[in-house]
């Protein structure tokens, strides 16, 4: 068990949500969101499928302007200084790039308009391939890498583009389960000593309540926002985590 | 081959030739560039859509006794805008919008020119493409624009890149994708403009097309398959020009049949276990 030293000690807010919800063609995906991350937090946002984790991950990266509410960023939370998971695409599977150059992509966003890479932009490239074990992957093709290491390589470039907050999307779906661990760990590890926020979705209960300090537990409104020790304790979450044991 | 070469490059009168070799050269290094990207996204059909918006608008363009690039860049600057809509359009069938838009240019194309000049050669020349068909002012219009397409592909490369390889990860970052998506249309626009003559507007999207299929046989990074594919494009080019001066048949077939073979080669050289030789070698040069 993982005790954080988050509880008691006031540390800055970066993300706050209020009354928060987004929609679809007139429906409502998800709303009455009311929630706050803290720097340094690990907040897991669970739910099932359809639950509208995949539409707050669009919200929290600007991609969908919220329906109602507002989304505060503090800390000097850049906007766009969130450095972002996403889940591969079909067109990735046959992509002709290299890790290096997959990774020092996540340095665009800073680059603004300027057309080419700096050296810092290089060095910090460097950095955090160093960080995910990925140096000697450098030139190899992304393409022919196993999922794992895809996910380190993509992670690398989520590094690059912030120093602040990562947001990761379903990290583990397609892992075995050795390699599902490891990355856990790598994501614990990069939460802990680098410092970094983490925010995940995730169907994977079980780890989610493993590895993170918070729990925001999604089913089209929000039904537990909290420190991971009360959604334990809490009806949603005895309900989910039975659930997922017994089913 | 060697004799033709001599001929084209030595004699006075040839100018003309060397010209049209110039703009087709700099139109295959800008289309095998913007290739690239467009099979990497999925939109090797936009190419093919814009060729035959291309054949109407040249059709028009020559019953009103126009010059044909000013009436084409903007109409089809203008349909590359509309189909890269469609295609980022879900709702609509991208695929069935881009062969109804086509199609329906290709029948005013073809019904333009029937009631004006009459089916001749000129058509045959706009289908299948013609060396001859560039005037001298065309010729440096086309040159000024190919440059500018270069120069801003080299300027934008590292963006092109990131929104090609992952859209939503570079629009998280803040990186315009929609704008950068609608550069990459404007350009293509440009270069099958520029091309479509001397290729034809029927065989002008496999320039786009061949040269980055087969650079990714054998080349695994982005940087490698993009100046891989401008190499092959322009060699293939050089040598389809010749084989089309030699042997009088249209330049867009013969420099086709070009790229077809090299990518036969480029596939099978994939096969080879020579490949993995090579990989082997490149890790090794780049450890030390």
């Amino acid at each position: 068990m993982i005790k954080r030293e988050y509880k008691g000690q006031e540390s800055e807010v970066l993300l706050a949500c209020k009354d928060l919800s987004f929609a679809y063609d007139g429906g409502t995906a998800v709303s009455g969101l009311n929630f706050e991350v803290h720097k340094g937090d690990y907040l897991c946002v669970v739910g099932e499928n359809g639950s509208g984790k995949s539409t707050l991950i669009k919200g929290l990266l600007n991609l969908k302007s919220p329906a109602s509410g507002s989304i505060i960023r503090g800390g000097g939370l850049g906007l766009n200084e969130i450095g972002y998971l996403p889940q591969q695409t079909a067109a990735q599977k046959d992509f002709p790039a290299s890790v290096y150059e997959v990774v020092l992509s996540g340095r665009l966003g800073s680059r603004g308009i300027l057309p080419f890479y700096s050296l810092k932009d290089r060095a910090i490239a460097q950095e955090n391939m160093d960080l995910l074990d990925i140096t000697r992957l450098r030139h190899r093709c992304y393409r022919e890498l196993s999922g794992g290491q895809q996910q380190r390589v993509l992670l690398a470039r989520a590094m690059c583009a912030t120093k602040k907050l990562l947001l990761l999307d379903e990290p583990v779906s397609g892992l075995d389960p050795l390699v599902t661990a490891e990355l856990y760990r790598l994501i614990e590890r990069i939460n802990r000593e680098a410092g970094v926020t983490v925010i995940m979705v995730s169907h994977d209960i079980n780890s989610a309540v493993k590895y993170a300090s918070h729990i925001l537990h999604l089913k089209h409104v929000q039904l537990f926002f909290g420190a991971k020790e009360d959604y334990i304790n809490s009806s949603a979450g005895i309900q989910f985590l039975g659930g997922e044991q017994y089913a | 081959m060697l004799e033709a070469l001599g001929e084209i490059f030595l004699t006075p009168e040839y100018a003309f030739m060397r010209r049209a070799i110039l703009v087709g050269v700099l139109v295959s290094l800008c289309a095998a560039l913007l290739g690239v990207s467009l099979v990497l996204k999925r939109y090797s059909m936009i190419g093919d859509g814009l060729s035959h918006v291309g054949f109407g608008t040249l059709a028009i363009a020559t019953a009103m006794n126009a010059a044909p690039l000013t009436i084409s860049i903007p109409v089809v600057v203008l349909a590359a805008f509309m189909l890269l809509r469609i295609s980022e359009n879900s709702k609509i069938k991208g695929d069935a919008a881009i062969a109804i838009i086509s199609t329906s240019s290709l029948a005013v194309g073809v019904a333009v020119i029937s009631l004006t000049t009459g089916m001749n050669t000129d058509v045959c020349n706009y289908m299948f493409g013609s060396i001859l068909a560039m005037n001298k002012s065309d010729v440096s219009l086309s040159i000024a624009l190919a440059v500018v397409v270069l120069g801003m592909f080299i300027l934008f490369y590292n963006k092109i890149f990131a929104v090609t390889f992952d859209e939503n990860f570079a629009r998280a970052t803040g990186v315009p994708s929609g704008i950068y998506n609608m550069l990459l249309a404007f350009l293509t626009a440009i270069t099958i403009v520029l091309g479509m003559r001397m290729m034809g507007a029927m065989l002008i999207s496999s320039l786009i097309i061949f040269p980055a299929l087969s650079s990714m046989r054998l080349c695994k990074t982005f940087r490698s398959v993009t100046i891989c594919s401008a190499i092959v494009s322009v060699v293939c080019f050089f040598i389809g020009v010749l084989l089309s001066y030699v042997h009088v048949i249209p330049t867009g077939a013969s420099v086709v049949l070009i790229n077809i073979a090299a990518f036969l080669l480029f596939w099978a050289a994939s096969l080879l276990p020579l490949r993995s030789i090579g990989d082997k070698i490149q890790i090794w040069r780049k450890s030390v």
